[in-house]
């Protein structure tokens, strides 16, 4: 049907005419011809890198991944109408497309709310928190001044329902003054020599500063933006780590072990996806500091870029198979039993919960990272008798926080434990006071054997 | 003696960290103590005695062949055994299992080395042909299949060949060389490849308790370098280097140089990877499904004949790529990754095992 250029036609060619005829059919044609249109809708041309293989419109791909967002929510219960959330955003694109996507949520449910005439489901709350980490990575005053104005911007063009953003320094989990803390915060990160060490170390203080907003200021949900991508680069930390039994705790949608129960709603998508729809919906994010990884972090996400590169499903299929390592009980909302909260939502949660005999209960925490600790972690506790409060604390310790994070000498060790932020210690205390009974039979075991000797 | 001379210059004239009287010799891979020559030694052999103790490998009177391929950690192994099963009165029967392929050329090398060892450390040797076997030397098929899909064939003859070489030879028990960087390695592709239930068992030091000959490990917990570089070159053991020829890909892959790189930033990450894949949470829903047997052969097989069986008849009646696409289907993931990698690098180092048991 188009001119054939080498019989010379010039301006008799009809084409124009008789595509203009067939406007209606023109689609059909070029339906024919399959790859030309979104694989999903069949309607829209596909959007250059939407979807993992670029065969999706952008209205397609956006609403597959708000899909998944919306099922990891719904299917275990991380929002529930009553909750008032946390979301800890970062700059980045990941916890950008998690605020982006909880904003919607929250529009949704306000609009149902509005419409409806009983008005049973209250909206959830959201607040947003950015963890000023300028205590590690130094940068600029006048740098961090912009970035907190450009997050400020982003949180309140996200409105209504309002949300409030909260700027938190890392030091903020120590209870002395400003100043103080600071120098406090500085002086336990430099005390680990061990790179890798040193960013966990600095990972697990997020964590307590989080914890501890959340919890101060009336959130019952920390939301990340934890995506497939960086799930998968731990899951081969964890493994090179040693970490193995504990690694189960850390990849699942919820992670109640922590005071404010823990959700990763985008778990199950991936951060290439997520960039993507940033640049796409022109989702702005902020860039404010370079944080490259070093030592075994560092070499594992070179490593799984690598091979994700070679074959776009390998982070998936990473999640997947430590996907099926059996999880924790904590690793589910805790059940609301509270009259306080609407039936509707109790019957909704019920529904959706996990079989709970899959998961079996442990109860003996690290001191330091808090991952649950098996009986092989533990052995060492007999040897130390004349206990200082510092022994203890490493007694109770992963055999990967006493490798990469404790000093070797016990003089350093006394300085290292009491430079540990309050919060960390008392939490500590009360995991060995309270219901620790793996620990107390391990100490049992000790005494019983010892008594037998002598007799 | 070069390389150890340098290596204890570097060492400053250090005292050995372990018997504070001689002078360091190397840095020990494992813990990067400094060592005497005489202290690495017993370190290294003490070590594996008390695996083997701490396991349970072997009981008395067993008989136990070795798989020995003339390859550096079989031949340590071999070494090792033999020293161990004198000093501690083990009172195992311990002989040598070679495995000829029919390639020739390249195995009357290797199976050269094994003699010598035969000799060296008083142990008889068995050689078992895949002409006893399977009827085929490895030359013969490669001349029917050419030289594409041989690498099926290399991987199920050679997995199946030494169980079949014992059985024939009424074993109690296999020892393989497999070192710590191999099991490391293959925690890590398990979980890279989504295998769930071979996830579960890559760390067990002892495997088929149920079949009809165990296969054990007694080098679970050492490290490659240490067999390599001190070990096989201090006390000069006579090995072989062993890669297979009819497998030109079978370079290091990702997960091995992966492994190179965390081992250079922290040694005892090998370690940490093994204890990892031990401690995983597996429930025992998703471990191995029952195994039956061959109707054909009696091997260990999911299927109603075993792989090698199959193989053999495609090659038997003239249609050798019978075997191979079957196999695809059992093995979507492995292939799946082959194919994407033609040409690059595979994560894997062994595409089909390299000739080290
Ligand atoms: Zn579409
Ligand atoms: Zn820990
Ligand atoms: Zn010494
Ligand atoms: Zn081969
Ligand atoms: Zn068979």
């Amino acid at each position: 049907m188009a001119c054939n250029s080498a019989t010379g036609c010039q301006s008799g060619c009809y084409k124009n005419e008789f595509e203009q005829d067939l406007k209606p059919a023109t689609e059909t044609i070029s339906n024919s011809n399959e790859q030309n249109l979104c694989v999903k809708c069949k309607a829209n041309e596909p959007t250059a890198g939407a979807g993992e293989d670029g065969k999706h419109c952008l209205d397609c791909f956006r609403s597959n991944l708000f899909g998944k967002f919306r099922l990891a929510v719904a299917s275990n219960a991380l929002i529930t109408p009553a909750d008032n959330v946390l979301v800890a955003f970062s700059g980045g694109p990941c916890s950008r497309v998690a605020l982006q996507f909880v904003h919607e949520l929250q529009q949704r449910a306000q609009k149902n709310f509005d419409a409806s005439k009983d008005r049973s489901l209250p909206v959830f709350g959201v607040g947003v928190v950015f963890v000023d980490e300028t205590a590690y990575y130094p940068v600029p005053s006048s740098e961090i001044d912009n970035a907190i104005q450009e997050i400020k911007l982003i949180v309140s063009n996200l409105s209504p329902p309002t949300k409030e953003l909260h700027v938190i320094p890392i030091e903020s989990i120590f209870c002395s003054n400003q100043c103080d803390r600071r120098e406090r915060f500085k002086k336990l990160v430099d005390s680990v020599s061990d790179a890798t060490g040193k960013e966990d170390l600095l990972l697990q203080l997020r964590m307590l500063s989080l914890q501890k907003f959340a919890s101060e200021n009336g959130f019952n949900r920390l939301l990340l933006g934890l995506c497939t991508s960086r799930i998968a680069c731990h899951v081969i930390t964890a493994t090179v780590k040693g970490q193995g039994y504990s690694l189960p705790a850390d990849i699942q949608y919820a992670d109640a072990r922590w005071e404010i129960p823990v959700v990763l709603p985008l778990r199950d998508c991936l951060a290439q996806e997520l960039n993507m729809l940033c640049q796409l919906d022109c989702l702005k994010t902020v860039e404010l500091l370079n944080q490259t990884h070093s030592g075994i972090n560092g070499l594992v996400s070179s490593f799984v870029k690598i091979l994700q590169e070679e074959n776009p499903s390998r982070e998936s299929t990473i999640m997947r198979t430590a996907g099926k390592l059996t999880p924790f009980h904590f690793n589910k909302i805790p059940e609301l039993n509270d009259s306080s909260v609407p039936l509707a939502s109790q019957r909704r949660q019920k529904r959706f919960n996990l079989k709970p005999n899959e998961s079996i209960s442990s109860e003996s925490f690290c001191s330091l990272c808090y991952s649950p600790l098996n009986q092989s972690d533990l052995t060492s506790l007999s040897s130390h008798d004349n206990c200082k409060n510092s022994d203890i604390f490493v007694a109770a310790c992963c055999s990967s926080c006493r490798f990469q994070i404790f000093p070797n000498d016990p003089s350093s060790m006394e300085k290292f434990y009491s430079l540990l932020p309050e919060p960390l210690v008392a939490r500590a205390k009360h995991v060995r006071n309270g219901d620790s009974s793996l620990l107390r039979e391990q100490i049992q075991d000790f005494l019983l054997s010892d008594s037998e000797d002598d007799a | 003696m070069e390389v150890a001379e340098s290596k204890s210059k570097k060492a400053g004239g250090r005292l050995c960290s372990t018997c504070n009287q001689r002078k360091a010799a190397l840095k020990r891979p494992k813990t990067l103590e400094q060592i005497c020559r005489e202290c690495f030694y017993e370190v290294f052999e003490e070590e594996i005695h008390q695996v083997i103790v701490g396991n349970q490998l072997f009981k008395a009177g067993e008989r136990i062949a070795i798989g020995a391929s003339g390859g550096k950690d079989s031949t340590v192994l071999a070494f090792v055994l033999s020293e161990l099963n004198r000093r501690h009165n083990y009172g195992l029967d311990l002989f040598l299992l070679s495995i000829d392929e029919g390639i020739s050329g390249y195995r009357d090398d290797s199976l050269q080395t094994v003699k010598r060892n035969e000799i060296q450390y008083g142990l008889p040797l068995k050689i078992v042909s895949y002409k006893d076997l399977y009827g085929w030397t490895m030359d013969e098929i490669v001349k029917v299949i050419g030289l594409k899909n041989n690498c099926t064939f290399c991987g199920v003859f050679r997995r199946q060949a030494l169980d079949r070489g014992a059985s024939l030879l009424k074993v109690d028990k296999i020892a393989t060389g497999h070192n710590a960087d191999d099991i490391a390695e293959t925690v890590l592709l398990n979980i890279l490849r989504g295998d769930i239930a071979r996830l579960s068992r890559c760390t067990l030091i002892t495997t088929g308790e149920d079949g009809p000959i165990p296969r054990c490990k007694p080098f679970k917990y050492t490290y490659e370098k240490e067999i390599m570089f001190t070990y096989a070159y201090f006390k000069r053991l006579d090995y072989f280097s062993t890669e297979c020829i009819y497998s030109p890909n079978a370079y290091r892959g990702f997960a091995r140089e992966f492994i190179k790189d965390l081992e250079r930033l922290r040694p005892r990450a090998i370690l940490d990877i093994i204890k990892s894949g031990e401690n995983f949470r597996i429930s025992t829903s998703t471990k191995m499904p029952e195994q039956g047997t061959c109707e054909r052969c009696g091997y260990i097989s999911s299927q109603k004949w075993c792989k090698a069986c199959v193989l053999l008849e495609g090659l038997n009646r003239g249609l050798p790529k019978m075997g191979i696409v079957r196999s695809r289907g059992q093995n979507n993931e492995r292939t799946k990754d082959m194919k994407q990698n033609k040409g690059t690098k595979n994560i894997e180092s062994k595409q089909c095992g390299t000739l080290d048991f």
